[in-house]
């Protein structure tokens, strides 16, 4: 499970600037505003703790005050430090990190658009997942939805005798629509011109050279059928080489974390599944942790190993459908998709089978899994880990990773350093193609990944090959894992003590990360002992590997952007959640 | 073509009454123009290529080999509105999304129809409450067919294109003709998603809400 230390070093070398936090169930360091940066350059510089995992806002509202909280750990492995800054919540104010972890930098537009909180020296503080303009600072404990109904789940509407009404009708608009006092339409301006936004753009690629060739600003998206959904990019190009890109997204923010804070602790299980919809169990995973980890409680040996089979026959769908769709990227359109869509549907049966669903399983729960594996299933699945897939991917491998078609167009394509991956908190196969060994089931080991044999896949060109390849690699060890958990297997009951519908959570904060397929998938979350929970995040991979997206592609021509951006294999659920 | 029984089931080409002498009935069909238009267009939708979210990896399953869309002529997947038959909302349309799926309903020529897959498209499913999900997406633009589900299995899609199919084969070819485009104002976003239409209505209400405010702020002073 997921581990924190604290070094007692840094106690005595920051006295008076750092506290331990002393609160019930909480962990790490309060650190003063004033010296938050000095903080955090001696923890990268001096300690090791080059990896910023995530950063995240808690409004506090009774105690009133606004709280950032980091997550580092060490590149190399091992456990984290968790450090916070305390900030009133009357126009919060913290130094923003983005020039020590370059990779704060999604995440502290984030905590700015969603909690208030104003990060100075960002250079490019702006609304990430809402426009410009909009009413107010949505997870503020004090802001309410327009179909607001109660502060947490069961509403007294629904539960015990309650009757159900539509919200619409409560609503003049009989829309899911508010509009602040004295707003007038007709005299009103838009704040979000997308000239504005290209200008900005513009202006960041000015480059003063004695050629002056004109600037040309092109838009992708957000329905252009290669962003994988709906995400759009802004691009300026000199002639047909980019020079600057700036990702726009939110088109499918769907208030996850809002939603989250009302839900009662169980009901969130079937919402992590629509994250990251293609590998729904994998979240699942996180978030059980992460609660698992607040309630002290431990799955019984045979679930652990139900996850892991579970979690790995996610990754490998994942990776299938992710070199399917880099291939349709490449201009081979749809055939190698079907191949890989062809093995993900046997898995989906497995799926069915176990869970009662396709795609949006809902089968992790605190202490255990939902149900059994059923005997039809086991014996499928054991033929496909053992028998088809291994083949299967072998073909993949082979029809694929020697074709003319992607080695020229992905080898030197879309590089990042190691260094650069590190520093901009990529993670998953994008960190580790750029050759950073980096893997959470073994650099900082949860559940029973210890008990496995198998290799961090790395690669060290940090191209779009690169991470091409990785994919193939990581199935290959997945499957590896697969073969020993089939192997292992205890029988025994699925689920500590009797399922219960209302968890009772203690107090305290908690963060669970897993290696998700596409990176490190982290879920923080903070109870207050009441049936819902007060904070919850979720540390999205596919968000923060965008950071990397304009580095990877300065320099490349326009049409490497969309291989890039296959290649990084984002799902939109997650980034915009 | 597909032929059931019952209620769902679909005309043949064949308009029953006319005898047709047996040597020549695998020659001639008699028919009538509407009947064979409508024929021949429900057998070729094309839709969209446009996923939203959760949902459009299952119409991509869908379209793959093993649920096979190119059994109803539909595996033509447009990028482009203007060649497109059919939207199919595959997924949450949020507040930022919505002025763009108008756009994108307003440029897709006539006849054109929607279907509103899953929950979340047809009446904000499971993220209704959010403060950023639209309440079905037919709020803004109308709707032919809804597909229940989170998110429905291919077979459901299936089913709610098939259904579809049988729309298209109840209308007249004077009723298609006639059809007018009619333009949807795109909303815009402000403080909160608006619609043009709403513009007076928003008026009022912030305005009695702003003296609503006023008052209570002079009730508390005194």
């Amino acid at each position: 499970m997921t581990t924190l230390v604290t070094v007692p070093e840094l106690e005595t070398r920051f006295a008076g600037v750092i506290t331990p936090d002393t609160r019930k169930g909480y962990e790490g360091y309060i650190v003063d505003v004033q010296h938050l940066k000095d903080f955090a350059k001696a923890l990268r510089d001096e300690y090791g703790y080059d990896y910023l995992a995530s950063l995240t806002g808690v409004d506090y509202l009774p105690e009133d005050r606004m709280e950032v909280v980091y997550h580092v750990y060490k590149s190399t492995g091992g456990p984290g430090l968790v450090f916070k800054v305390q900030v009133p919540r009357e126009n919060p104010i913290v130094p923003s990190l983005v020039d020590i972890y370059p990779g704060a930098n999604f995440q502290e537009r984030e905590a700015w658009d969603l909690l208030g909180i104003r990060f100075d020296g960002h250079p490019n503080l702006r609304r990430i997942l809402l426009w410009e303009g909009f009413w107010g600072h949505p997870l503020r404990k004090d802001w309410r939805e327009p179909y607001f109904e109660e502060e947490g789940k069961p509403y007294s509407s629904r539960w015990p005798e309650g009757k159900h009404f539509h919200h619409e009708d409560r609503n003049p608009f009989g829309k899911n629509v508010d509009y602040p006092p004295g707003f007038d339409p007709y005299t009103w301006e838009p704040e979000t011109a997308d000239e504005i936004l290209y200008q900005a753009v513009l202006k960041r690629s000015e480059i003063r050279d004695d050629l002056r060739t004109e600037r040309v600003v092109i838009n992708l998206g957000p329905q252009h059928p290669s962003t994988h959904g709906v995400f759009r990019m802004i691009v300026t190009l000199d002639g047909e080489t980019i020079v600057a890109l700036e990702p726009v997204m939110g088109y499918l923010h769907r208030n996850h974390e809002k939603i989250g804070e009302r839900n009662t602790w169980i009901m969130n299980i079937p919402y992590t599944d629509r994250l990251d919809y293609i590998s729904a169990m994998a979240n699942n995973f996180g978030y059980v942790l992460a609660v698992e980890k607040l309630m002290g409680i431990q799955p019984p040996e045979r679930a652990e190993y139900i996850r892991v089979i579970m979690a790995e026959l996610t990754r490998i769908v994942n990776h299938l459908w992710a070199i399917g769709f880099l291939l349709n990227d490449l201009g081979a359109f749809f055939t190698p998709a079907l191949y890989a869509i062809e093995e993900r549907e046997l898995i989906l049966d497995v799926f069915e089978a176990v869970t009662g669903s396709r795609m949006m399983n809902n089968y992790f729960r605190f202490g255990g899994v939902a149900r059994d594996i059923p005997e039809d299933a086991w014996e499928k699945m054991v033929e496909l880990v053992t028998d088809r897939l291994p083949r299967k991917v072998d073909e993949l491998d082979r029809y694929l990773t020697e074709s003319e078609l992607i080695k020229s167009r992905t080898i030197g394509v879309g590089v990042l350093t190691a260094e650069e991956a590190i520093a901009l908190s990529t993670s998953g196969p994008v960190l580790r193609a750029s050759g950073v060994p980096y893997d959470v089931r073994r650099a900082d080991p949860y559940s029973i990944y210890d008990r496995f044999d198998f290799d961090v896949a790395v690669r060290y060109h940090g191209d779009v090959y690169d991470r091409y390849l990785i994919r193939i690699d990581e199935m290959r060890q997945s499957l590896r894992i697969l073969q020993q958990a089939i192997r292992d297997i205890p029988e025994g009951p699925i689920m500590a003590g009797k399922p219960q519908y209302q968890v009772r959570v203690p107090p305290g904060e908690a963060y669970g990360r897993v290696e998700a397929p596409k990176g490190e998938l982290g879920f923080y979350v903070v109870s207050t002992g009441k049936p819902n929970p007060w904070r919850y995040h979720v540390r999205a991979p596919s968000f923060v590997n965008l950071i990397a997206l304009e580095t990877m592609c300065r320099g490349h021509k326009i049409a490497d952007v969309v291989t890039i951006l296959g290649s990084i294999d984002i799902v939109l659920g997650e980034v915009d959640r | 073509m597909v032929r059931r029984e019952g209620k769902d089931r679909l005309e043949g080409l064949q308009v029953p009454g006319y005898d047709i002498p047996d040597e020549v009935k695998g020659h001639v069909v008699i028919t009538t123009l509407n009947r064979l238009y409508n024929w021949g267009r429900r057998n070729s939708i094309w839709p969209m290529m446009f996923g939203l979210a959760c949902c459009a990896i299952e119409m991509i399953a869908t379209a793959a080999s093993r649920f096979d869309l190119a059994r109803f002529g539909m595996e033509v997947m447009r990028p482009s509105p203007r060649q497109a038959d059919v939207m199919i909302v595959s997924g949450t349309v949020t507040k930022r999304m919505m002025p763009l799926i108008v756009r994108l309903y307003n440029q897709m020529p006539l006849p054109k129809y929607v279907i509103a897959m899953g929950a979340c498209a047809s009446g904000g499913g499971p993220f209704k409450e959010g403060y950023n999900v639209i309440s079905g997406v037919d709020k803004y633009i109308p709707v032919d067919v809804y597909i229940p589900g989170c998110p429905p299995t291919p077979e459901a899609l299936l089913y709610g294109l098939m259904k579809l199919q049988q729309k298209i084969e109840k209308q007249s070819l004077k009723e298609v003709y006639l059809q007018k485009d009619e333009y949807i104002p795109e909303p815009v976003l402000g403080p909160d998603i608006m619609d043009p239409r709403d513009f007076p209505l928003i008026r009022e209400y912030t305005m009695k809400k702003l003296e609503e405010m006023r008052e209570s702020a002079v009730s508390s002073e005194q």
